[in-house]
């Protein structure tokens, strides 16, 4: 859900429910890194509920696709992270024989 | 008169590079002998705005260099080193492992006997803890209304007694005996009746499925303790296992625990030398430091395993402050993770990636 002004789509508060710290600190990370964002926070208003708030003011551009694009740019990071992890076992794996033999055996 | 010239415009401060002792608050953790120093990550891009300085990584930057080390890797363990993320990142991976990476755990308990000292609830709770050799991502999740079939649920019996007379049994987890059938107690409501039901519907025998025909759906280790049976006691019970993840209860955590600790870097600010040298190897109880012969009779104290160090901060209390200085490089994470069973540990963390891209998809297809 989204909060914000009509006439000025450059800030706005997106409320998402059942997320926490751990995709909305992750997400504010890649939004600080966004030249285009002047300022983005997250607050998690009350502890037990499930929902994390997160505030995004841009230079101009509308916050929600700045927010999409700060999410893309998770999921890229997420897959780049993914592929260098399995390429970097599958070295380790092939380097050390013996380490891995006794993987498979119980 | 001289024009003004701005500082950072000076020949000695680099260009289109933060001063060195920027760069220093900006990747280090300084450990001083009261407290750590530069603890705040600098995230927002236009932090350095001021002196022309983007700090921004962009994905290019990003994927040339982030780097994946493995250091260990065992059957249920693995160590690496990951190199050049933000720590927001490698916690989420972290938070994920321990309570959002689903597995499979048991969730009822049908106690049709139970003369043992151990009660119900303790004996189920205890149940519910033991990992299972099932590969979660065979399973669907069992939602509040969905009938138990072969693709959600795992049935376990353990039938076990002590008879009169006899010494103590134990009982261990090797005695759940899996039924790949389905559950063999019958409804109380439908007993009688000629069409009796159970409390499964499985459309056919989880044996007969292909992926889990080969290894049968045991548990992952038979040498743990469920209850001791005095002579004359008896367990009769049936569990059924289901998946779910670690959120919801602690027994779904696919690990024993996961950690990540920044990579440590010990730097001599000055050469000591002679006994110095001596005093401080012996001062560090991890050995960090050793000592390097300099031939003609004189030694010099080296940092021979900074990655050894725990961060004791013997080595720097009282007066050696100004001879050694303890960093952490806020960008390296060493990672270490402990599986439970249900995953192999190298499967586990590319799982939690996988959870994180989910996450991103649902909020994206929420958004437009």
């Amino acid at each position: 859900m989204e909060h914000g002004s009509v006439s000025d789509l450059s800030s706005s508060t997106f409320s998402l429910m059942d997320e926490d710290h751990t995709l909305a600190n992750s997400v504010r990370f890649t939004l600080n890194q966004d030249p285009r964002v002047s300022f983005c926070g997250y607050s998690i208003p009350h502890p037990s509920d499930n929902k994390v708030n997160i505030r995004v003011q841009t230079t101009g551009d509308p916050a929600s696709d700045v927010l999409k694009d700060g999410l893309q740019s998770l999921t890229v990071m997420c897959q780049h992270v993914r592929s260098t992890f399995n390429k970097s076992v599958d070295d380790f794996k092939a380097t050390k024989p013996h380490e891995s033999m006794k993987i498979d055996t119980p | 008169m001289p024009s003004k010239v701005s500082a950072l415009d000076m020949p000695d401060v680099p260009m289109g590079q933060l001063p060195e002792h920027l760069q220093m608050q900006r990747t280090r953790v300084v450990c001083k002998a009261d407290a750590p120093i530069y603890t705040e990550g600098i995230q927002y891009s236009g932090a350095y705005a001021s002196m022309g300085i983007d700090t921004s990584m962009g994905i290019n930057n990003f994927c040339k260099n982030f780097k994946v080390e493995v250091v260990r890797l065992t059957k249920d363990e693995i160590e690496f080193d990951m190199i050049g993320i933000d720590a927001s990142l490698a916690n989420a991976f972290r938070r994920i492992l321990i309570a959002e990476v689903p597995t499979i755990a048991i969730e009822k308990v049908f106690v049709v006997n139970n003369t043992s000292v151990i009660a119900d609830e303790v004996l189920s709770h205890r149940l519910g803890l033991i990992p299972l050799d099932a590969d979660p991502r065979l399973f669907e999740y069992l939602s509040e209304n969905d009938i138990p079939n072969e693709r959600n649920t795992i049935v376990y019996k353990l039938d076990v007694s002590c008879k009169k007379g006899s010494p103590r049994v134990t009982v261990k987890s090797d005695q759940l005996k899996w039924l790949p059938n389905g559950s063999e107690l019958l409804m109380s409501s439908h007993e009688n009746s000629a069409k009796a039901k159970n409390f499964t519907s499985f459309s056919c025998s989880q044996e007969s499925l292909p992926e889990f025909s080969r290894k049968p759906l045991g548990v992952k280790y038979d040498d743990i303790i469920l209850a001791k049976l005095g002579p004359g006691q008896a367990i009769e019970l049936e569990a059924h296992a289901v998946k779910g993840i670690g959120k919801v209860h602690a027994k779904w955590s696919p690990v024993a625990t996961t950690w990540y600790r920044m990579l440590p870097e010990v730097v001599l600010l000055k050469e000591v030398k002679g006994t110095d040298a001596e005093k401080l190897v012996k001062k560090c109880p991890v050995n960090v430091f050793d000592i390097e012969d300099l031939g003609n009779g004189d030694k010099k104290a080296v940092v021979s395993k900074p990655r050894a160090c725990t961060l004791c901060r013997e080595c720097i209390r009282g007066v050696n402050e100004e001879l050694v200085e303890l960093r952490r490089v806020k960008d390296h994470f060493i990672f270490t993770i402990e599986s439970t069973g249900g995953y192999p540990p190298e499967e586990l963390f590319v799982e939690a990636v996988k959870v994180l891209e989910e996450k991103c998809d649902r909020v994206i297809s929420e958004l437009s």
